[in-house]
């Protein structure tokens, strides 16, 4: 397990070195000259010549990569040709924000649509499974956007459980360390503030999950009903083990790893940033950072934001991998 | 007379599907005394695994459902019980400790994501009072006994390190782990080199022997019966057909069907141009409504047999068949078809 485990994170390396090349390679992309472009069409020959100096446009190829690999290798993402801030102390808070909010719509997605395949598979053709079979299909059917505007419609505007903007209380900040809101608030010892972050989490968190809680469910339905039909099962139900743990502990541990890819991949793609529920729920994520330095021409900002978006796939996918082979004692590659 | 410890009467298991209703199993009757080893023989599709599932209670719902018959399970404290009338509660307190059963497939018939050790102990953790300690040492006893060498260090391997014959042994004393008094075997061999199979047969004959545990042993392989049996049920299309002691059914066939199969073995000391086999196919269950389900390949087929449904007749103590060449009605007839029937 530890010799597996060391042998795939160094499969990491190369993978690594090729994203940072082609984020690298991004702003060189641009049609005509960078600095121009980003500058745009009106800009001095001086002001093109000084964002040139600053961005070491001048300087060959390799040593641009060089002092790009090195910086990165520190931990220093360059500044934002926008506000001149640090990119890696700015964007933090956004990737924490939308961090939180994806872990936060993958377990409502995970614990939703694992128990419903599970139960649809037990009890195959009941009421129960057409019916969850039918939400899972209007749940992978669903625009987002329609969805996140009803439920504002009818959660914060009519019934007002749920706020339906923001991460929490703007007038009664607490103290960021973390800007993980559910970290910071009990940091602060703030459990009422803790409960309103919860509370500011749950629409767009739920918007958010619906459609990874619909496939992973359908996923795991087709996934247990081959393991349940299979001999090992029968071979446990003849020892006179008790439903439930025929069913989690024997079905659901063999069919788990079709629904952990599931998982792993749709994690990844919500931290890629939703930015259609991010901006539904005025929730200040890195989709919403990203795509507005688009708009702003910010070339570091977006080099950035997308080498930090590949490298969380990158480890969601290790750690899936892992966690397969803990899983299953036959994949050892 | 010792009072059967499993004594079935009338079982019918039939399976409800998009094709209509078959009866896979109809109106079958037997009984397995204390410490006694019935064989239950048969071609494939028979209803011989349907049987013993039925009795397990493991017949997969839907579509299959038992619709009729009793099934006796006699406790060792002497009471007796109706499977098919107890909860799911009770039955699982009954499957895998009083009552278990061995697979076909020992290669896909244990949980390939848990140890060994595990596998076992989660029987008899579900049975007995004992603790994780007292059960892994039960369990790796249970591995010794089954002659599985390395017995702790197997313990905590999981099935893809062990072979087919290895698991066969690990099922076995999974099976055997909470002293059953009956254990079912179904095609516990056929899966296996022909060297494992003896050894497999060797070790399931001496746990019989010494622990007592009655063995209802299915298949189809007729040297497994000879080898190991007392008594011989041959099931044809869902039905018994004939039934008797092993030296009986063997040495003296009274029914067509029981006589074909035992004349298609391949004997060692002659050597014929080619084997015998039956003719034709097994019908299909359900395809048959009036007459003998056999009529169609039999040799020996007569007007009455289509026309009716042969009732099973006992013909000596313990010995029955199901076939009117040997009902008295046929009047004297009957004694020369009878021996037109035996002689080959």
């Amino acid at each position: 397990m530890l010799a597996y485990t060391i042998r795939r994170v160094l499969m990491l390396i190369p993978v690594l070195i090729g994203m940072s090349l082609i984020t690298f390679s991004i702003i060189h992309l641009i049609p005509g000259n960078p600095a121009q472009t980003i500058l745009g069409e009106q800009a001095t020959p001086q002001a093109i010549e000084q964002l040139e100096e600053q961005l070491g446009l001048n300087e060959p190829y390799f040593v641009q990569y060089g002092e790009y690999m090195m910086s990165l290798l520190q931990g220093d993402l360059g500044q934002s040709l926008r506000t001149n801030a640090d990119i890696t102390n700015e964007m933090w808070p956004f990737l924490a924000a939308t961090i939180e909010l994806t872990l936060f719509a993958m377990i409502f997605a995970v614990v939703v649509g694992v128990n419903a395949g599970i139960i649809s598979a037990w009890k195959q053709n009941s009421i129960f499974d057409y019916t969850s079979m039918l939400i899972a299909l209007i749940g992978v059917s669903m625009p987002i956007f329609w969805l996140g505007l009803m439920q504002q419609w009818i959660f914060a505007q009519e019934l007002g459980w749920f706020p339906a903007f923001g991460r929490g209380n703007p007038r009664d900040p607490v103290e960021t360390v973390t800007y993980f809101y559910l970290v910071d608030t009990l940091l602060a010892g703030r459990p009422d503030q803790f409960f309103t972050s919860l509370g500011h989490l749950v629409l767009p968190g739920v918007a958010l999950g619906t459609i990874p809680m619909a496939i992973i469910a359908r996923m795991t339905r087709s996934s247990m009903l081959e393991v349940l039909r299979s001999d090992y099962i029968r071979t446990v139900e003849a020892k006179g083990i008790h439903h439930l743990s025929v069913v989690y502990r024997h079905g659901f541990k063999n069919a788990v790893i079709p629904v952990l890819t599931v998982v792993g991949l749709q994690t990844g793609t919500l931290l890629g940033g939703a930015i259609l529920t991010e901006t539904i729920f005025s929730w200040p994520g890195i989709g919403r950072y990203v795509y507005e330095a688009i708009g702003t021409r910010d070339y570091p900002v977006i080099q950035s934001g997308i080498l930090v978006i590949a490298f969380m796939f990158v480890m969601i996918n290790l750690i899936v991998d892992l966690l397969y082979s803990y899983i299953d004692p036959r994949i050892k590659y | 007379m010792t009072e059967p410890v499993l004594n079935v009467e009338g079982l019918r298991t039939h399976f409800f599907t998009d094709a209509g209703e078959i009866p896979a199993v109809d109106d079958v009757s037997f009984y397995i005394n204390e410490g006694e080893v019935l064989g239950i023989v048969g071609e494939s599709g028979c209803g011989k695994s349907v049987t013993s599932l039925s009795v397990m209670g493991l017949v997969p719902n839907p579509p299959g459902k038992i619709i009729g018959g009793t099934i006796d399970f006699r406790h060792s404290g002497g009471k007796v019980e109706d499977l098919r009338r107890v909860s799911g509660r009770r039955m699982r307190q009954i499957r895998g400790n009083q009552m278990a059963m061995i697979f076909q497939e020992p290669m896909t018939s244990l949980d390939p994501l848990y140890k060994i050790g595990y596998q076992i102990t989660e029987g008899l953790r579900r049975h007995t009072k004992m603790n994780k300690k007292e059960a892994h040492r039960k369990a790796v006893d249970m591995l010794k006994i089954v002659g599985i060498p390395r017995a702790e260090q197997v313990a905590t391997e999981y099935p893809h390190q062990l072979s087919g014959g290895m698991r066969q042994r690990v099922m076995i004393a999974m099976a055997m782990a909470c002293d059953p008094e009956l254990l079912i075997a179904d095609e516990p061999t056929t899966a296996l080199d022909v060297t494992i199979q003896a050894q497999i047969l060797e070790l399931m004959k001496k746990l019989n022997k010494e622990k007592g545990t009655a063995l209802m042993l299915i298949t189809h392989d007729l040297g497994v019966v000879a080898e190991m049996c007392d008594r011989v049920v041959v099931m044809y299309a869902g039905k018994v057909v004939e039934e008797g002691d092993v030296r009986t059914i063997l040495k003296h066939p009274k029914h067509p069907y029981t006589q074909g199969l035992i004349r298609s073995l391949p004997k060692m000391s002659e050597r014929e141009e080619r084997l015998y086999s039956i003719p034709g196919t097994v019908p299909k269950p359900g395809s048959i409504k009036d007459g003998c389900r056999f009529a169609a390949r039999c040799p020996h087929t007569f007007d009455r047999c289509v026309e009716e449904t042969p009732e099973l007749l006992p013909l000596a103590e313990g010995h029955a068949c199901r076939c009117f060449l040997y009902d008295s009605l046929e009047g004297g007839g009957a004694h020369d078809r009878s021996t037109t029937a035996e002689g080959h």
